[in-house]
């Protein structure tokens, strides 16, 4: 054991406590007063704080605090407030018809602030956040509607979604015409030409005309038309607007001729209130492409 | 050497009940890995069967080769320490630092690039994340605190560490742990509680790990030649304790069978929530900050060669600390189910804390009153200051975090991340390399390599702790208020989808400043390497210091 009998310390005057370990010492050096008195004005904020907000547990409940604060009744107040902020536009549009709001300004405005957040939380992963789409997703930004641009339309299938498990869903798929063996590889390649050739796209050398226009005929045109306008009942897409959902190039139309195209979109009635699904509704119909 | 005579040697009772002990966890695991459940859980078992069996091996061909008698306390009246622990976990420390960092690195950038998960179930963001941060505490962290603590203690009470094969089982058997840890994180198996991920077994081996860590450490103060205990020694022994109890109180798990790797924790509900963070919080509390605050009271007054500023504030702030730490976990549970009065009491005692841990700060930096100078010419000592800057701008932050109504802005948000990091990059990781920095070269008794090549450590680590943690603090803060914005008629301003997309630049300069705290590490760990193979002995044993330029 090493001590020195209070040693001072000759840089700072100060005496240590006498102790050394391994040659380290401490120095006798008094608490900061600033420190000190910090510490006590957090003990006695804290103090303050526990009289003010629900604190200490008892045996059965906890002390409530003067200000009778809880998070559940904060809650409750925020919702209250924002009730009375949006409440009143909020119950109208839930009364007026689609056609009602598309023409009130106010409720035009309103449908369209409250669609659009929720267009960007519930449709935005597969739409984009703009609703521009992406392969194989719908660009609702353009006036080319599968199943209808109309408000009443857009209405229908957002509440029971395509192909989706709804019982009113949309329903309606391109079969697989390879896969199914319905057509033969040479025709599948004849009539993708075909399609091509109705948007205007150039075909391929050696592509046959009338097998493609026969094969398409016998096959194509009962969903998608004899002009292959397509069928806004069955969802069937206009293959002349050279508008794809998927791509146009050959590889792509024989993909999906071969193997069918069913892509679903989910129902939201039951799972989005219906001002909500209305709010949408006009907020999808004035992205761009709305139909009268 | 001049005596030839051979004696009877006789294992002692640790060499023969330690290799009883494994040899019977050998069989245990081979049973285990016979009729696991899964094919992951019987690796693991396998790996307790090659480690305890190499144990066994370990310990009877050291008792061939050992002489007769045990090795002296004393050797000329000066005490005879038992280095070798420390020499292990202090490597060890440098080996899982890197590794730690580099997975940290690697999820940065899976974040900025989601690409690079690679549709890989083993290297998935979720898998690494956890093996990031238990890498960087427990395995670096924790490899550090092992080897200082058992150097300190040692040092500070003239005593040889107790024990003979115990202090190497502590050391080894970490490790192992931290082996069946990492790799039960790559084979998806967790318990999904942060920072305790590891199953039943896992968790059960290190208690068993730690109650020896105790023992040794205690065992070593109590058989001090000092009257006192070192201030250094009582946050050591806070943060063994506390972590022994914490580890016991959050792990409380009832395992589907011993075939199975899958528990059930105990706790259920809110209350589960509660124990958790009660656990997490003081992780945090007890072992990124009590101990490391031990390794601040040797290392810097060592190095800088002075005096500990004031012993009051050092008795004043460590019992302060320990007392209030222990409350502020329900802070990580602000406006959940968590009762009212429960985040009243756990953020009023994180304000409370401010100055208790305020006291460390002051304790390191006016311990260099007199030898400010020393940080123009050692890095060394420079990265140990800073350090402890950076200890002070967190244990302010991270009070004010708690207040309710910062909180309802940082809670979830990026800053949390940035607010771990100032403290985990700039607090323990500088720590930590000053300490390596002083204690690897005092080990092998070599001078250090290069001081030159610490202060380019020290520069660009501190270049990238700062890209670090302020794209942090922007990203977090515009994230929080992304998320709270309202439009004028009282909707939703962004989408959340919007507001990832608005972390991407952030994301981007994180992972930089992290790329930057890898490339230090590594000129660390190459100059730490240079300084043991190099060969040139310290030429003061204690240390030895030239100018950096």
């Amino acid at each position: 054991m090493t001590t020195h009998d209070h040693n001072i310390d000759k840089v700072t005057g100060t005496p240590t406590t006498g102790h050394e370990w391994d040659g380290l010492q401490e120095l006798n050096t008094p608490l900061p007063r600033w420190w000190l008195w910090t510490f006590y004005l957090t003990i006695i904020w804290s103090v303050g704080y526990w009289v003010v907000y629900p604190a200490w547990p008892l045996l059965s409940s906890a002390t409530e605090g003067m200000l009778g604060w809880h998070t559940r009744t904060a809650v409750v107040e925020d919702l209250a407030a924002l009730n009375v902020q949006r409440g009143p536009l909020v119950a109208k549009l839930e009364a007026a018809s689609l056609d009602e709001i598309a023409r009130d300004p106010q409720m035009l405005e309103f449908a369209r602030a409250q669609g659009r957040a929720a267009f960007a939380d519930n449709c935005a992963p597969c739409h984009g956040t703009g609703g521009s789409g992406a392969k194989g997703y719908p660009n609702l930004n353009d006036d080319d509607w599968l199943w209808g641009g109309k408000l009443a339309d857009i209405s229908q299938t957002i509440q029971f979604g395509v192909r989706s498990a709804h019982d009113k869903s949309r329903a309606g798929a391109m079969p697989a015409f390879g896969r199914d063996k319905i057509l033969k590889s040479e025709e599948i390649s004849e009539v993708a030409d075909h399609v091509r050739a109705l948007a205007g796209l150039s075909t391929e050398r050696g592509f046959n005309p009338e097998v493609g226009r026969k094969v398409f005929a016998d096959n194509c045109a009962v969903c998608h038309g004899e002009q292959g306008k397509g069928n806004r009942e069955l969802g069937a897409p206009d293959l002349t607007d050279r508008i794809w959902l998927y791509g146009s190039d050959k590889q792509t139309i024989m993909d999906g001729i071969r193997n069918g195209r069913g892509a679903v979109m989910p129902h939201w009635a039951g799972r989005l209130n219906p001002s909500t699904i209305k709010a949408l509704t006009v907020y999808v119909h004035t992205l761009g492409g709305g139909e009268k | 050497m001049t005596t030839a005579v051979i004696q009877p040697k006789w294992m002692t009772f640790g060499e023969g009940g330690t290799a009883l002990a494994l040899a019977a966890l050998a069989i245990l695991s081979l049973l285990i890995a016979a009729n696991a459940h899964t094919s992951e859980y019987a690796f693991h078992a396998y790996l307790f069967v090659i480690a305890s069996g190499a144990g066994v091996f370990a310990i009877v061909n050291r008792f061939y080769g050992r002489p007769a008698d045990p090795p002296l306390q004393m050797i000329d009246g000066k005490p005879n320490y038992n280095m070798g622990p420390v020499k292990f976990s202090a490597v060890a420390a440098m080996f899982w630092g890197i590794a730690g960092f580099l997975v940290g690195l690697i999820i940065a950038l899976q974040l900025a690039f989601p690409v690079l998960n690679f549709d890989l179930p083993w290297i998935t963001f979720g898998r690494l994340r956890p093996l990031h941060t238990s890498a960087v505490i427990f395995a670096f962290g924790g490899n550090v605190l092992i080897a200082t603590s058992f150097y300190v203690v040692q040092r500070t009470c003239r005593a040889r560490l107790v024990g003979d094969i115990a202090p190497w089982f502590v050391v080894l058997g970490y490790n192992f742990f931290i082996v069946v840890a990492g790799t039960g994180y790559l084979l998806g198996i967790t318990q999904s509680k942060e920072y305790a991920e590891p199953e039943w077994y896992a968790d059960l081996f290190l208690t068993v790990v730690w109650v020896v860590y105790f023992l040794v450490f205690l065992g070593t103060i109590m058989r001090r030649h000092e009257p006192h205990i070192y201030v250094a020694n009582w946050f050591y022994l806070a943060f063994i304790v506390t972590i022994a109890v914490l580890h016991l109180g959050n792990n409380a798990a009832v395992p589907v069978s011993i075939f199975s790797p899958k528990s059930y924790i105990v706790w259920s509900g809110v209350q589960d929530a509660m124990v958790q963070w009660w656990y997490g919080h003081n992780a945090v509390g007890f072992f990124l900050t009590a101990g490391f605050l031990a390794i601040m009271y040797y290392f810097i007054p060592k190095r800088a060669d002075r005096p500990v500023y004031s012993y009051r504030l050092s008795i004043i702030h460590f019992w302060s600390l320990i007392f209030l730490y222990i409350w502020a976990g329900p802070h990580h549970l602000h406006y959940t189910a968590l009762p009212d009065w429960a985040q009243t009491l756990g953020m009023t005692f994180s304000i409370m804390l401010w100055m208790p841990s305020w006291g460390g700060m002051i304790n390191g930096l006016m311990t260099l009153s007199g030898a400010w100078d020393k940080l123009r010419t050692d890095p060394v000592l420079r990265m140990m200051v800073v350090s402890v800057a950076f200890y002070g701008m967190s244990t302010f932050e991270g009070p004010m975090m708690s207040v309710k109504v910062v909180n309802s802005l940082s809670h979830y948000t990026d800053w949390t991340i940035g607010h771990v990091h100032s403290g985990a990059l700039g607090w323990v990781g500088y720590i930590s390399f000053g300490a390596l920095y002083c204690l690897i070269p005092w080990l092998w008794n070599r001078e250090l390599y290069s001081l030159r090549l610490v202060n380019w450590h020290f520069w660009v680590s501190t270049i990238g702790i700062v890209f670090y943690i302020s794209a942090m603090w922007v990203s977090g803060i515009l994230q929080g208020l992304m998320w709270r914005a309202y439009t004028s008629l009282g909707f939703l301003e962004y989408s959340f989808v919007e507001t990832v997309e608005a972390m991407h630049p952030f994301y981007v300069i994180r992972a930089l400043g992290g790329l930057l705290f890898l490339i230090g590490a590594l000129m660390m760990a190459f100059n730490l390497w240079k300084t043991v193979m190099s060969g040139h002995p310290a030429s003061s044993p204690a240390m030895a210091l030239a100018p950096a330029e």
